[in-house]
C-alpha cells in the first residue's frame, strides 16, 4: 500500500448527500476479477451521457460537462469534498479502488457509511470527517477560487490552503492505528499474523465451550 | 439504576470473540463463519496467492456464486463472458484453496445470505461476515454478522480474524401487534424511514419487542437484512425458540448430545433487562402501514395512504435538494397519491425477500388472477433452488405462471442487475429488494421498494395499492 503523508492539490466539491457506492462504481463493472482500472468509470452514470459496460474505450465516449468531475478547473484534483454519509450502501471495496486508480487521495465529508469508511484506509484513501459547517466553508471556498488547493498534513493532522488562497487551518481527527498504517503504508494482515499464537489460543479454548464450531 | 455487568445481545457477541485487545483501542475478533460470492472474492484470493498464505481454517467458509448467474435456461450456461469469467473463477479459487462451494448446478446454490442460514451454516451466537452489505440479514439469529471489504475477506481468509473497533449500541422496539396485511418489510422501511439511512452508522442494531418476536425467522431475516439500510452494519435479534427450531436438524447445525450443549450456550444470547443502549428509538406496531418507496434513498419511503412529498416544505437546503432530485429521476411529482402511480415490471425476489414465505405470501395474492395488461414483465425469483423446489411441491410455481409471472432459477437477479434480468431507462419497478438508488435495477431504472404482497398486488392491478383493499 502506497503511504501518504502529505498532499497539497485541488479539491473536487461534489455537492450531494447520501453518495452510494452504486453511483461510484455502477455494478457491470463489478465483473472485473482485477484491482485496478476501475478509475475510468468512477461516476460512471454522472460522467458520462452514454451508457458504460466494460470494455469500451472511455476517452471516445460523450462526458456530461454539467458534472463537476469533467469541469476542466477541478482536473488533477486529489481531493474530493464531499456531503454526509458518502459511500453508503453496497460493501464493494470497487468504490475505494475507482477513487484511488481515479488519483483520488483524501475525502472530506460531515459523515461517511461505516463499510466505506473501513474500506478506504485498506486502500491508501484518507476519509476525514469534519463538522457540516467547516465542511460547508471548504465548499464555498473551493466553489468561489478557481484552482483552490488543500494541504492535507496526515502527520499534524492539519489542513491548510496552498499558497496564495484565503487562509484555512482546521485539526481533524482520526484513529492512532489508522493514521499509523496509513503514514506507514502497513499491511494488516501481516499485523495480525504476528498474532497467529494468540489466535491459537482462543481457538482451543472456544473448542471446550463451542465444540460445533470447531 | 443499571447494572455495570449488565450487556447488551451485541456487547456478549463482541465479548466471546475477542482474541486480544491492542492498545491502541481496536480489537482483534475471531470470525466464525465467512460466505463467500463470486463478485468480492477474486481479489481476494489473489491477494492470497502473491503473498503465499493458505486459509487459516476451511472449514469455516462457504462459497456459492449468485450476483453473476442467469436466472433462466441456465443449461446454457453463462453467456456474458465477463460475468463468466467471474464465476468461473470462484468455481477455480475455491477448487485450489479446497473451499465448499455450492455450484452454479448444485440444487442448494442460491443467494449466499439465503442459502447458508438454510444449510444452518448460519448459527446462534457466531460471528459472521461476508463481502457484501446485506451480510445483516444473519443478525436475525442472535449473530455478530456484518459486510465488509475485500480486503477484509483476505484478511479473514488467511487469520481468521479482524481487526475491529466496536460500535455503540442502538435499541429498535417496536411494541405492539401488527395489522392485517403489514409485514417485516413495511416494518423495517417504517424504521429506516424514521431513523434515516444514517440514522444507525457507527451503531449496531437490536431489534426487539412484540412485534419483532412475533416474526417468524423469515421476516426476521428481512428486518435484520436491511439495518445496513438504516446505515448499521449489524442489525441483530436475541435469540428464543422461534431461532432455535429453524436452526434444528440443518446440514450444518449440530447434532445429538452437542445439540443440547449448543442450546444451553444460545439461550444466553439476549440483551440483559438493565443493559445499557446508547440510543433507543420506539415505534407502536398498529402505526405502521404497508410502506412503498418514492425516492432515490430507502429512507425516502411513505404509506400506501399518503401523497408524494413536497420538497418545499422540508427546511434542510441538502435534504430538499435531495428531494427534489429524486423526484425528477423518479419521474414522480409532489402531491400525487402513490397508488395512482403505475408500474411496468414487478420483481420478487433478492436476500431481502425470496424466502419461501415471501413465495407464500405472493403467491397469496396472485392466486387465480391475472398480471395487468401495462406490467411488460413480471419476475418471480427464489433464493435457492431448496426453496424452488419446496414452492413447487407447494404448487406456487403454477400459481403463478397461471397468473402471467415469470418462475426463474436462484440468484440475485434484478435486485442490482449484475445478469441479464434489468430494468430499461424509465422503467418503473414494484420490487421487494433492499435499495432504490438511482441505476441499482439498470440504468434509468426506477425502483420502488415494497413486500412481496405489494408487489404481487402492483402486478395485478398495474399499480400500486393497499393489499386490505384488495
Amino acid at each position: 500500500m502506497e503511504k501518504l503523508t502529505k498532499i497539497t492539490a485541488i479539491s473536487l466539491p461534489l455537492d450531494r448527500a447520501n453518495v452510494d457506492t452504486d453511483a461510484i462504481i455502477p455494478k457491470q463493472f463489478l465483473k472485473s476479477i482485477k484491482r485496478s482500472g476501475f478509475g475510468p468509470n468512477l461516476f460512471d452514470e454522472w460522467r458520462y451521457l452514454d451508457q458504460g459496460e466494460p470494455g469500451m474505450d472511455n476517452t471516445k465516449r460523450p462526458l456530461n460537462y454539467d458534472f463537476v468531475l469533467n469541469q476542466p478547473r477541478y482536473q488533477g484534483a486529489e481531493i474530493l469534498l464531499a456531503r454526509d454519509n458518502f459511500g453508503c450502501g453496497s460493501s464493494r471495496e470497487h468504490a475505494p479502488w475507482a477513487l484511488e486508480d481515479f488519483g483520488i487521495r483524501v475525502i472530506i465529508a460531515p459523515g461517511f457509511a461505516d463499510i466505506f469508511y473501513n474500506n478506504c484506509f485498506k486502500n491508501g484513501l484518507l476519509p476525514i470527517v469534519l463538522e457540516e459547517k467547516i465542511v460547508d466553508h471548504l465548499f464555498d471556498l473551493t466553489q468561489s477560487n478557481e484552482g483552490f488547493q488543500l494541504i492535507i498534513d496526515l502527520e499534524k493532522q492539519k489542513i491548510q490552503s496552498g499558497i496564495g488562497f484565503p487562509a484555512v487551518d482546521i485539526d481533524f481527527e482520526l484513529d492512532e492505528f489508522r493514521r499509523h498504517c496509513l503514514l506507514e503504508g502497513l499491511d494488516e494482515i501481516g499485523l495480525t499474523m504476528a498474532h497467529a499464537n494468540d489466535i491459537r489460543a482462543y481457538e482451543k479454548s472456544k473448542k471446550e465451550v463451542t465444540p460445533w464450531l470447531y | 439504576m443499571s447494572n455495570d455487568n449488565a450487556q447488551t445481545l451485541y456487547d456478549k457477541l463482541w465479548n466471546s470473540h475477542i482474541v486480544r485487545e491492542n492498545e491502541n483501542g481496536t480489537s482483534l475478533l475471531y470470525i466464525d463463519r465467512q460466505l463467500i460470492h463470486e463478485v468480492t472474492s477474486p481479489q481476494a484470493f489473489e491477494g492470497l496467492r502473491i503473498a503465499h498464505r493458505k486459509p487459516w481454517k476451511l472449514s469455516a467458509n462457504l462459497a456459492t456464486p449468485d450476483h453473476n448467474v442467469p436466472t433462466n435456461h441456465r443449461a446454457k450456461g453463462i453467456i456474458d463472458p465477463v460475468s463468466k469469467l467471474q464465476v468461473d473463477t470462484l468455481d477455480q479459487n475455491c477448487d485450489y484453496f479446497n473451499i465448499t462451494e455450492f455450484k452454479m448446478d448444485d440444487i442448494r446454490q442460491g443467494i449466499v445470505h439465503v442459502i447458508s442460514p438454510e444449510q444452518g451454516a448460519t448459527l446462534p451466537a457466531m460471528t459472521l461476515v461476508c463481502g457484501d452489505s446485506h451480510t445483516s440479514t444473519h443478525g436475525a439469529f442472535g449473530t455478530l454478522a456484518f459486510g465488509i471489504g475485500t480486503s477484509e475477506v483476505e484478511h479473514v481468509l488467511a487469520t481468521q480474524c479482524l481487526i475491529q473497533k466496536k460500535s455503540k449500541n442502538m435499541l429498535i422496539q417496536v411494541d405492539g401487534c401488527l395489522n392485517p396485511g403489514v409485514t417485516a418489510k413495511d416494518v423495517i422501511l417504517t424504521i429506516i424511514g424514521e431513523i434515516g439511512t444514517a440514522g444507525g452508522t457507527g451503531y449496531a442494531i437490536e431489534f426487539a419487542g412484540e412485534a419483532i418476536r412475533s416474526l417468524s425467522m423469515e421476516g426476521r431475516m428481512t428486518i435484520s437484512n436491511m439495518a445496513i439500510e438504516a446505515g448499521a452494519r449489524a442489525g441483530m435479534i436475541a435469540v428464543d425458540d422461534t431461532t432455535i427450531n429453524y436452526v434444528k436438524n440443518r446440514p450444518y447445525s449440530p447434532k445429538a448430545e452437542v445439540w443440547d450443549q449448543a442450546v444451553a450456550y444460545w439461550q444466553n444470547f439476549y440483551s440483559d433487562a438493565d443493559a445499557h443502549f446508547d440510543k433507543v428509538v420506539t415505534l407502536r406496531a398498529e402505526e405502521i402501514k404497508p410502506q412503498v418507496s418514492w425516492g432515490t434513498s430507502p429512507e425516502m419511503t411513505m404509506a400506501i395512504d399518503e401523497m408524494i412529498p413536497d420538497p418545499a416544505a422540508e427546511s434542510d437546503p441538502v435534504k430538499q435538494a435531495g428531494m427534489q432530485a429524486a423526484l425528477n429521476y423518479m419521474g414522480l411529482t409532489a402531491g400525487t397519491a402513490i397508488n395512482a402511480v403505475t408500474v411496468d415490471v414487478v420483481f420478487i425476489g433478492s436476500c431481502t425477500n425470496s424466502r419461501i414465505e415471501d413465495m407464500r405470501a405472493a403467491a397469496a395474492i396472485a392466486k387465480g388472477k391475472q398480471v395487468a395488461d401495462n406490467i411488460k414483465q413480471a419476475l418471480v425469483v427464489p433464493g435457492s433452488g431448496l426453496i424452488k423446489q419446496q414452492a413447487e411441491q407447494e404448487g406456487l410455481d403454477k400459481i403463478f405462471i397461471e397468473a402471467g409471472f415469470e418462475w426463474r432459477d436462484p440468484g440475485c437477479s434484478m435486485c442490482l442487475a449484475m445478469n441479464a434480468d434489468r430494468l430499461e431507462a424509465g422503467e418503473r419497478c414494484a420490487s421487494t429488494s433492499n435499495r432504490n438508488f438511482e441505476g441499482r435495477q439498470g440504468q434509468g431504472g426506477r425502483t420502488h421498494l415494497v413486500s412481496p404482497a405489494m408487489a404481487a398486488a402492483a402486478a395485478i392491478k398495474g399499480h400500486f395499492v393497499n393489499i386490505n383493499e384488495l
